[in-house]
């Protein structure tokens, strides 16, 4: 008899069989007591499975490999300790909405609440952080749990999915049979918008006389970016994309108006203050975003296109909501637009447009780089795009270096940078960088990073050496926590407290302790060799670049201010 | 902000029905999506339905015209939610029970008993000190009811939350 209906496999055999079904090509991880009997399954599925040094890390570098290859990430820890240490991964995937399974060994459910040893409750711990998570009880639930894991993590407005696994889950056998892909009768995410909305909003789009588009991460994540901006250019809208919409719109467009809210451009903060419509696509009025609420965008109607429901009028009230996939509604609005007589747009969109570049010429965003003096870090950003720009993917850690990187990088493509954007986690980007180079092996990553959050993940340098991994790091070295040292200097009259960081390592030294290569820039005429040496090595390598200490991010706007009154300097 | 500015502070008091899979976990995602929020639960009922893989939860809550919509959308968005039913401004038709525990003092025993009478209620318990009253009625009538006995000496209340159902022939059925 040829034909298998059902075979007896345990439950570590399923979890592999279903990672299989899922498509599943890359596991990351670290192991434990509870997830032995899985970690036994692996080389015999054949599933590649990068080890870590860290369960944090491993969470953010499925989510690196997550938005880069444009698929599930998947991490696999043990429980207890390997369970919370994925907590603050998994916030700042839930925040960013990229969709991972994090998949956690549990002890065995006759254990269950009796204070085991490595237990804990990580279903209770990371229910307000994840889209949702299972408990698995019994080994016959297991195929069928980790298929609809898979379906809500990808689809809707994706997030982080949690399976605890309890050892005797793993072990205990059954009949096997492949459930089919899962498809939950409670869970149906509105993707096509309603067509009566869409008209509504090209209406206003078409009567607007001071419109910009607000893009977001939903940009990025809805693949969008190419409707949106055939839609900005067809009608002449300028385009402002938050931190995690960079590269939804070409950043070398004339039309683009730069990041918008705390350090965002001041032509685009002055745009949102003066422009009569917002068309907000994917993006939820974060308040980094809008500063002071009430006095945000005082004089727009606004359109908020976005798949989760709860994003509209959360934050900011408004004039058209459209629920729905991004890219869909983009194409509903392209298709009546194609209907209309746009002769006029131009005409009549020009005194917009001269008032943009009149606030564009008011204030550019720039700084001084004296060649004989200190290296200014957005000149390091400046020369990493000079040198490396195109096609290379950034990961930025999380403060002054972050802010830098999207006011300098001009990204030109969507899936170029990844960074924390929600959570704000430091941390996060060389192992972002893990995911991404492993989901793009040919590609140049550079974490840009500075020298406080490298320290926050740098173990993972064992984790590039030993595989050879290529990943690049740049560090912004001020020897600060540069972004709270800079609201003590703005607010806390220069009060330096617990932000010096002079006790930092030399890192060239860890570097090639770790087994990598550390190379160093001290004056602004060595940074371009640094640069170009360190993407000829084809192996992991750590650019120390000491900088200005007391560089400060501008333009700001105080937290709590209207994003229109800005520091400029 | 310029758009729809109007009764956005108007904090009113909504009675919400929700239809949820009876699983372990299920209320707790409920309670920590109200207490992750800053939402506010004035009361929250829980029982299975006519089928036993669902129960039905229903929670009155206070807040402006706004926070009710992120209310509905938040708990709407919960996997485990089958559906939502916000009965403001709809025909319903709700109801709380409450048993208390009042001091039955022999100066005071008859005038109890004639308040039993008027609101309609039921001597459940009784002792040589104490009656325990069941009532059943709106939260205004229990509010009243409590309200007189006060003077005599309430020991002790049980509340069961408010539960309610549409006056509409249709059931708030999942499918």
């Amino acid at each position: 008899m040829k034909e298998v209906i059902a075979i007896k496999l345990n439950g570590a055999q399923i979890l592999l069989e279903v990672l299989k079904a899922e498509g599943v090509t890359q596991i990351f991880g670290y192991p434990g007591g509870m997830t032995v009997e899985i970690y036994d399954a692996i080389p015999k599925y054949g599933i590649p499975h990068l080890l870590m040094r860290h369960e944090q890390a491993a969470v953010h570098a499925a989510d690196g490999y997550a938005r880069i290859a444009g698929k599930v990430g998947v991490c696999l820890v043990t429980s207890g300790p390997g369970a919370t240490n994925t907590v603050t991964g998994i916030a700042s995937a839930y925040m960013d909405s990229i969709p991972i399974v994090v998949l956690t060994g549990q002890v065995p459910t006759s254990n269950i609440g009796n204070d085991a040893f490595q237990e804990v409750d990580i279903v209770g711990i990371t229910r307000p952080c994840t889209k949702h998570n299972y408990m698995v009880t019994s080994v016959d639930k297991l195929g069928e749990t980790v298929r609809e894991a898979f379906h809500v993590a990808r689809t809707g407005r994706p997030g982080p999915v949690l399976v605890d696994l309890p050892k005797d889950v793993t072990t205990d056998m059954v009949n096997f049979k492949m459930p089919p892909a899962a498809n939950p009768s409670n869970y149906k995410p509105t993707i096509r918008p309603h067509a009566g909305q869409i008209k509504k909003a090209v209406k206003l789009m078409l009567q607007a006389k001071r419109p910009i588009i607000l893009g977001g991460g939903g940009v990025i994540l809805a693949k969008a970016s190419e409707r949106m901006t055939t839609l900005a250019n067809l009608l002449k809208m300028p385009v402002t994309t938050t931190l995690m919409g960079l590269g939804g719109f070409p950043g070398t467009s004339p039309l683009f108006l730069g990041m918008p809210g705390m350090h965002g451009t001041y032509r685009a903060n002055m745009a949102i203050n003066d422009c009569d419509l917002i068309v907000a696509i994917g993006a939820r009025f974060d308040d980094r975003v809008t500063g002071k609420i009430d006095e945000f965008a005082p004089k727009a109607k606004i359109i908020h296109i976005d798949i989760d429901p709860t994003s509209i009028r959360k934050n900011i009230p408004v004039t058209v909501p459209i629920v729905g996939d991004c890219d869909i509604s983009l194409k509903m609005m392209l298709e009546l637009l194609a209907d209309e007589d746009l002769s006029g747009i131009a005409g009549q969109r020009e005194p917009w447009l001269r008032q943009i570049a009149e606030w564009k010429a008011a204030s550019k965003m720039a700084y001084n780089q004296n060649m004989e003096g200190e290296i200014k870090p957005q000149f390091v950003i400046e020369e990493l795009l000079r040198l490396t720009g195109g096609d290379t993917i950034i990961t930025t850690e999380v403060g002054q270096n972050q802010m830098w990187t999207a006011q300098y990088y001009l990204f030109d493509k969507p899936n170029r940078l990844v960074t924390s954007g929600g959570l704000g986690c430091m941390g996060f980007g060389f192992p972002a960088a893990i995911g991404a180079q492993m989901a793009a092996p040919d590609k140049t990553v550079i974490d840009i990073a500075g020298d406080g959050s490298i320290q926050m993940n740098i173990q993972e340098l064992a984790t590039v050496v030993e595989h050879n991994l290529p990943v690049k790091i740049a560090i912004l070295n001020n020897h600060y926590l540069g972004m709270v040292r800079q609201w003590q200097d703005l607010f806390k009259n220069k009060a330096y407290v617990a932000t010096d960081m002079s006790g930092a390592p030399d890192f060239v030294k860890v570097a090639e302790a770790f087994g990598a290569v550390g190379l160093r820039a001290t004056k602004p005429t060595e940074v371009e060799q640094v640069i170009r040496e360190a993407v000829k090595i084809k192996g992991p390598v750590v650019m120390d670049f000491i900088v200005d200490r007391e560089e400060n991010v501008y333009p700001m706007v105080a937290a709590g201010d209207p994003i229109h009154k800005m520091m400029l300097a | 902000m310029s758009a729809n500015g109007n009764n956005r502070n108007v904090v009113e008091k909504h009675t919400i029905s929700l239809l949820v899979d009876n699983e372990p976990g299920v209320l707790a995602r409920i309670a920590g999506l109200f207490s992750g929020r800053g939402f506010n639960i004035d009361s929250l009922c829980v029982a299975r339905t006519m089928e036993p893989e669902v129960s039905r939860i229903t929670i009155v809550t206070i807040g402006d015209e706004q926070i009710q919509e992120q209310i509905n959308k938040q708990l709407n968005k919960l996997i485990n939610v089958i559906k939502v039913v916000d009965f403001t401004g709809t025909e319903f038709v709700e109801r709380e029970m409450a048993l208390i525990k009042v001091k039955a003092e022999p100066d005071f025993r008859a005038e109890i008993l004639r308040i039993v009478d008027i609101f309609r209620c039921k001597v459940v318990d009784v002792s040589p000190r104490h009656y325990s009253i069941e009532v059943t009625g709106s939260q205004g009538k229990l509010a009243a009811l409590l309200d007189l006995l006060k003077p005599m000496g309430i020991i002790e209340v049980a509340r069961t939350g408010v539960i309610a159902l549409g006056r509409t022939k249709k059931g708030v059925k999942h499918e």
